[in-house]
C-alpha cells in the first residue's frame, strides 16, 4: 500500500471526518490519496485560514481538528493557528508536507524547517523518518493532541516518505513513556478543598476554558453550594449566564461584580483557569485575602502565576464531582453565604453592565450584540475575531452552554473569526453559527468567503464597522493622550467584497429594525455578510487599567 | 528518485540508498561558542532542522568567562561532516570550530558506574579497576560506584567487562577533546 493511502487509513481510525488544507508540490502525493480516500477536505484560501477553520472545528466539537499544508510557505502560514490553539488548549493535528528526505537541510525549493519553526509553540511535533513509522505517529499526534490539557501536534512528512510502498498495519499500542498526564486528582487534596470551602464565608468558583468538559459538575457544585461564579472569556458558557449565581466575566473587561468578589473573596476555587494577566490585573494585589484552591490538568499551570495554597493536578471532569461529593459530606450550612450574597447582590444592583444607546437611529455595538442574542433567542454558536467586538459579545451575549462561544482568548489572533466560524459550521451543520468581526480583523482572512461560497459553508458574518482598529484606538485615547496612529482603517465596500465571493453581502444602519434584519440575514441561505455601521469612538467598560488592581477599574 | 510530479512508488530499498559526502569515521568538533543564552539551542536545532544526528555532547567554560567550549562527536559515516561545520560557522554566536585529527588529538570522556559488587565479586571489580585506573568512590552493601576516565574506547571496553557482574547505572559525560601540541582553539 502507499504510505499516503495508509495516512488515509490511520485518520479515518481516529475519526477524522473532516480535513480542512490546502495542497502544494511536497503534499501532492497526500492530496493523490485525498482523491478517493473517502474523507472530506475543505480546500481553504490560505492556510491560516485552515488552521483556524480546523480550531474552530475542534472547540466546536470537541473532537480533534485537523489541517493540512504544504512544505515551506505551507508551513509556514500554519504557525499562528498553531501558536493559538497552544494558547487556548485546542486539539488540532497539523499535518504539513516537507521536501524529500534526501536533500533535507540543503535549502531546497520549498524547504522550511517546519519543525525547528514550531517547536516553542507545538504541545508536540513529529517528522517522519521512514514511512513505516506513519501508522504509529499519527496515532500518537492524535493521542497527545486530544488527551491531558489539549493542545496542537505537527506532523510532518518528507514527500519521498509518503511516496513509498509499505506493509500497512494498524497502528499498535501508544508507547510514550514520558508522556502521562495525571488526570485523577489526589484524594487528600479533594478533601482538604472541600474542607477549605466549607470553612470560607466568601468563596468565588472562577471557571476557565478547561472545566468545559466538566460544565455540569460545575453546575451541580456551585448550585449545591451557593457559590457564586464568574469565567475566563475562554470558560463563558460553562455555567449560564441566566443564572442568579452568575457575576459575568471577570478581568480586564469583565464586570465590577466579578472583580470585587474576586478582591473581597477568603476562598477562589479555580477550575481550569490560569490566572492571566487579563484577568489579576496588577497581580501582587489580585485578591488579596483569598486562599486558592487550583484544579488544573497541566501541573505546570499551578502557582505559575499565583501561588496556590490547594493545588489538585487533573481533569476537571475527574476531580469536580469528587470535590461536590466530599463538601456535601461535611454537611456544611450554606446560609452562612447568606452576608455574602447580600454584597455580591448589592454590586449587581450598583453596578449592572450598561451602556448609553444612542438617541437616533445609529447602532451602538452593544446594542447590536443584545439584538444578536435577541434575534437568536441566544441559541446560535458565536464565534468571534479579535478587539473590541470580542470584549462586547463576551460581556453583552449571555452564553448558556460550553461550546457556544468561540473565539481566541489566549492569542488574540485577528483574523481568526471567520475561518474559525467555517470550521464550526462543518463540525455542527446543524447549528446557526455567527460570526462577529470587526472590519480590521475581518480583513485578515476574509479570502475564506470564497471557501464558504464553495462549499455552501452557511456563516452568517456580522462585521461591527467601525472604521477603526478600535482596541488600539480605545488605548490610544485613553493611555496615549488621544494621539490616533495608524488605526482608521478605511474599510473597503463589504457587501461588494461578500458578492465578488459569491456570498450574500447586506448592509445594516438603523438600530430599529436591526432585530428584524438580523433575523433575514440568518434566514437568507448561504453565506452571508452584514456590514453594520456602529458608533465609531465606542470605548469597552468598564476596565481595569493597565498595571492597576481589579477594585480600581474605571468606565 | 522522482521528482513529485510523478506517482511512481518508492520501494523501501531506494529509500535507504541515499547518502553522499560521507567521510566515514568519528569526527570530534571543538566548537568555542559565546556564552549566551540560546546558543546551545541555535547548535543543536541546526543539527535536528538538517536532519544531523549528534553522538556525544559536552558544554562547559573556558578560560574566558564569555566563552563556552563544547565538545560534540558524530559519525562520519552517516553525516556529512563538511556541511556540519560549514552551517555551524554560519551562526553567529560560534566564534571557532576545529574538526580535531584523531591522531593529533587527546580525548576523554568520564563516566561514573555503579556495579553489583556483593561476595567474592567484590574483589575481582577491584581487580579490574586497578587495571583500568579507576576509582572507588562510593561503597554500599551490595554496589559500589566507579569514577573512571578515558578515551572513548576504553570505557566501552571497561563497560564490557562490568557487565558481567551486574551494571546498575551508568552516567558518561561524553568526550571532550583537546589538540596535542602547541596548537589551540582560540
Amino acid at each position: 500500500m502507499r504510505a499516503v493511502d495508509a495516512l488515509m487509513e490511520c485518520l479515518k481510525a481516529e475519526g477524522v471526518e473532516v480535513v480542512f488544507g490546502l495542497p502544494g508540490g511536497a503534499s501532492l502525493p497526500i492530496y493523490d490519496a485525498f482523491y478517493d480516500a473517502g474523507i472530506r477536505h475543505i480546500l481553504v484560501r490560505h492556510e491560516a485560514g485552515g488552521g483556524h477553520a480546523a480550531e474552530g472545528y475542534a472547540q466546536a466539537t470537541g473532537k480533534v481538528g485537523v489541517a493540512m499544508a504544504t512544505s515551506g510557505p505551507g508551513a509556514t502560514n500554519l504557525v499562528t493557528p498553531i501558536c493559538d490553539a497552544m494558547m487556548d488548549s485546542v486539539p488540532v493535528v497539523f499535518i504539513t508536507g516537507q521536501v524529500r528526505s534526501d536533500i533535507l537541510g540543503t535549502d531546497g525549493f520549498q524547504e522550511a524547517d517546519t519543525i525547528g519553526i514550531t517547536m516553542p509553540v507545538v504541545k508536540h511535533s513529529m517528522m517522519i523518518r521512514h514511512p513505516l513509522e506513519i501508522p504509529n505517529t499519527v496515532r500518537e499526534a492524535f493521542h497527545i493532541a486530544r488527551s491531558g490539557r489539549p493542545g496542537p501536534v505537527v506532523v510532518d512528512i518528507p514527500q519521498d516518505l509518503s511516496r513509498a510502498d509499505i506493509p500497512y498495519t494498524p497502528a499498535g499500542k501508544i508507547n510514550l513513556p514520558g508522556y502521562q498526564p495525571t488526570t485523577n486528582g489526589n484524594q487528600r487534596q479533594i478533601r482538604l478543598a472541600a474542607k477549605a470551602l466549607a470553612n470560607s464565608r466568601r468563596p468565588v468558583l472562577y471557571i476557565g476554558g478547561g472545566a468545559k468538559n466538566a460544565f455540569e459538575s460545575v453546575r451541580d457544585l456551585a448550585g449545591y453550594g451557593r457559590l457564586p461564579v464568574t469565567a475566563t472569556i475562554m470558560g463563558l458558557g460553562v455555567f449560564p449566564a441566566s443564572s442568579p449565581q452568575w457575576l459575568g466575566m471577570l478581568g480586564m473587561h469583565g464586570t465590577r461584580t466579578a472583580n470585587y468578589a474576586m478582591d473581597e473573596a477568603d476562598l477562589i476555587i479555580a477550575i481550569g483557569a490560569r490566572f492571566d494577566d487579563r484577568v489579576t490585573g496588577l497581580v501582587d494585589e489580585f485578591a488579596p485575602h483569598a486562599k486558592f484552591v487550583h484544579i488544573d490538568i497541566d501541573p505546570a499551570e499551578i502557582s505559575k502565576n499565583v501561588d496556590a495554597h490547594i493545588p489538585i493536578v487533573g481533569d476537571a471532569a475527574n476531580v469536580v464531582p469528587r470535590l461536590l461529593a466530599e463538601y456535601r459530606d461535611l454537611g456544611t450550612d450554606a446560609a452562612r453565604l447568606d452576608e455574602w450574597w447580600r454584597r455580591i447582590d448589592s454590586w449587581k444592583e450598583r453596578y449592572p453592565l450598561t451602556y448609553e444607546d444612542s438617541g437616533g437611529d445609529e447602532i451602538k455595538p452593544q446594542f447590536l450584540v443584545e439584538s444578536l442574542a435577541q434575534a437568536t433567542g441566544g441559541d446560535a454558536i458565536v464565534v468571534s475575531d479579535v478587539g473590541q467586538h470580542q470584549m462586547w459579545v463576551a460581556q453583552h451575549f449571555g452564553f448558556e452552554r460550553p461550546r457556544q462561544w468561540i473565539n481566541s482568548g489566549g492569542l488574540g489572533t485577528m483574523g481568526f473569526g471567520l475561518p474559525a466560524a467555517m470550521g464550526a459550521k462543518v463540525g455542527r451543520p446543524d447549528a446557526t453559527v455567527v460570526c462577529v468581526s470587526g472590519d480590521g480583523s475581518f480583513q485578515m482572512n476574509q479570502q475564506e468567503l470564497s471557501t464558504c461560497a464553495q462549499n455552501g459553508i452557511d456563516v452568517k458574518a456580522f462585521i461591527m464597522n467601525n472604521g477603526y482598529l478600535g482596541m488600539v484606538r480605545q488605548w490610544q485615547e485613553l493611555f496615549w493622550e488621544h494621539r490616533y496612529s495608524q488605526v482608521e482603517t478605511t474599510p473597503p465596500d463589504f457587501v461588494k467584497l461578500a458578492e465578488a465571493h459569491g456570498c450574500t453581502g447586506l448592509r445594516f444602519t438603523d438600530k430599529h429594525t436591526l432585530v428584524q434584519d438580523i433575523r433575514a440575514a440568518i434566514a437568507t441561505p448561504g453565506p452571508v455578510v452584514v456590514d453594520v455601521r456602529v458608533t465609531p469612538e465606542e470605548n469597552v467598560f468598564p476596565m481595569i487599567s493597565p498595571g492597576m488592581p481589579a477594585r480600581e477599574m474605571v468606565g | 528518485m522522482g521528482e513529485p510530479v510523478t506517482n511512481e512508488l518508492l520501494s523501501l530499498d531506494d529509500l535507504e540508498a541515499a547518502g553522499r559526502g560521507r567521510t566515514g569515521r568519528k569526527h570530534v568538533l571543538s566548537i568555542l561558542v559565546e556564552n549566551k543564552p540560546g546558543a546551545l539551542t541555535r547548535i543543536t536545532g541546526l543539527f535536528a532542522r538538517r536532519g544531523f544526528n549528534i553522538d556525544t555532547l559536552a558544554v562547559g567554560p573556558t578560560d574566558d568567562d564569555a566563552i563556552s567550549r563544547i565538545t560534540l562527536t558524530l559519525d562520519g559515516a552517516l553525516q556529512p561532516i563538511d556541511q556540519v561545520t560549514k552551517q555551524l560557522h554560519k551562526l553567529v554566536n560560534v566564534l571557532k570550530i576545529r574538526d580535531l585529527e584523531p591522531e593529533e588529538t587527546l580525548a576523554r570522556e568520564l563516566a561514573l558506574v555503579k556495579i553489583a559488587a556483593e561476595g567474592p565479586n567484590r574483589a575481582e571489580v577491584m581487580q579490574l579497576c586497578d587495571i583500568f585506573r579507576a576509582h572507588i568512590v562510593d561503597v554500599s552493601r551490595r554496589t559500589v560506584v566507579v569514577e573512571i576516565t578515558g578515551t572513548h574506547e576504553k570505557l566501552e571496553a571497561f563497560e564490557r567487562l562490568v557487565r558481567r557482574f551486574g551494571l546498575v547505572e551508568m552516567a558518561r559525560t561524553g568526550e571532550i577533546a583537546i589538540a596535542r601540541g602547541r596548537t589551540a582553539t582560540t
